[in-house]
């Protein structure tokens, strides 16, 4: 505990974090370019079709990455909000704000493969059941984070005001992710299960896995490199960030 | 009580009222949240009167019945406790097929048959290649549908 509260404080002092994200960040980006293609090639060419969907099943391996780290995104932009706010640590705002954007465009794309696959799935784009509303709701959770954050003219005021509407959002989270068993829905119930039997075949499982591994270390890889643009932004006064553009 | 000790426990009750708020919000409604409602519910006589709803639940095998030269279509949907008859008119999904999922809009008749004006197909959870599909076919699938 010690040692992760050191680490934590160390991370707190922005010419730190800047150092140690520059050099984290090939670590989480090489390999999830390596695993998406090998992970797009196995899904978009080599797994089978699917017995009722036929091709269309293809559209899984990007929507259900998207869906799944667009919530992810938000919880993990809820607890910097948190720690920022409680803690009054300012990169704890900037990795907030590196994460808003990225989250809106994955709950973006969630949104329109789900759309592209209703159409000749369920014969409709779109339909206000539980699931794809809530899911819409965290698209404007994510714009609204985006849009109160730069409403402020003081950074400090528009960070805390941000923190609370990501807070507040977080409820609704378990919300998208139980909606299909607490409610009757068009979407259907979760395909993949962590403890009992997955109701997706291990031949789509695997690349479908792969694929969410790859995007999740390509998200790491994009907060990261955010995050140290907001940091330089933040503190363009201090002179660590002057001296940086001078060398 | 420390500024920063004050902010946790402000965050701490944030969450709790917001989530309070969204149970009892959402408890409230229940009728809004199901995007349809299943052949027992129907037949228990859920919807009043002569208003358009959703109804869901698996086509029935061996019920489809076209109407010969026609887009008139007949099929019966159940929950597999009970079953209620729906006639259409129009273009089915691609994927609607017998034993398969589907939610359809529109009300009931005098005769207590489903009118149907729009027809979705309602795709379940599991995803398999062709091959297995056939194999499951030898044994009767389990299903909580």
């Amino acid at each position: 505990m010690n040692a992760f509260m050191t680490w934590f404080y160390q991370m707190s002092s922005p010419p730190h974090f800047y150092r140690w994200a520059g050099r984290a960040i090939p670590w989480f980006m090489w390999p999830a370019l390596i695993l998406s293609a090998v992970a797009a090639y196995l899904g978009l060419v080599r797994s089978p079709e699917d017995y009722q969907m036929g091709h269309t099943v293809r559209i899984m391996y990007v929507h259900v990455p998207s869906a799944w780290l667009s919530m992810w995104c938000y919880t993990s932009m809820a607890v910097a909000s948190a720690i920022g706010w409680i803690w009054r640590m300012k990169l704890a705002h900037a990795v907030a704000a590196a994460i808003a954007p990225a989250g809106a465009a994955l709950t973006f794309l969630a949104l329109v493969t789900g759309a592209i696959w209703g159409k000749p799935t369920w014969g409709t784009y779109w339909v206000w059941d539980a699931r794809l509303t809530s899911e819409l709701v965290l698209l404007f959770l994510f714009m609204g984070v985006v849009l109160l954050r730069n409403a402020f003219e003081d950074r400090a005021q528009g960070d805390r005001a941000a923190a609370i509407l990501a807070i507040v959002g977080v409820v609704n989270v378990p919300i998208i992710h139980y909606s299909v068993n607490w409610w009757n829905t068009l979407h259907q119930s979760a395909s993949v299960s962590v403890a009992g039997k997955s109701g997706i075949d291990s031949s789509m499982l695997m690349p479908l896995l792969l694929m969410v591994l790859g995007f999740t270390l390509y998200l790491v890889a994009l907060i990261l490199m955010r995050t140290r643009n907001e940091v330089l932004l933040r503190e363009s006064r201090k002179r660590w960030v002057q001296e940086l553009v001078q060398s | 009580m420390t500024p920063r000790r004050n902010r946790m426990l402000s965050v701490i009750t944030l969450l709790v009222g917001v989530s309070l708020a969204a149970v009892f919000g959402l408890r409230g409604c229940d009728d809004l949240k199901s995007y349809f409602f299943d052949p027992s519910q129907v037949v228990a006589g859920a919807v009043k009167g002569d208003q358009s709803f959703r109804l869901g639940g698996m086509v029935k095998d061996g019920s489809f019945i076209r109407v010969p030269e026609s887009l008139d279509v007949s099929f019966v949907v159940t929950d597999f406790a009970q079953e209620v008859k729906v006639l259409y008119n129009g273009l089915l999904p691609d994927l609607f097929r017998e034993g398969q999922g589907v939610v359809a809009t529109g009300k009931l008749n005098q005769y207590g048959e489903f009118v149907a004006e729009n027809i979705l197909a309602k795709h379940d959870e599991n995803y398999m290649p062709p091959e297995v599909a056939d194999s499951l076919k030898q044994k009767p699938p389990e299903t909580d549908y």
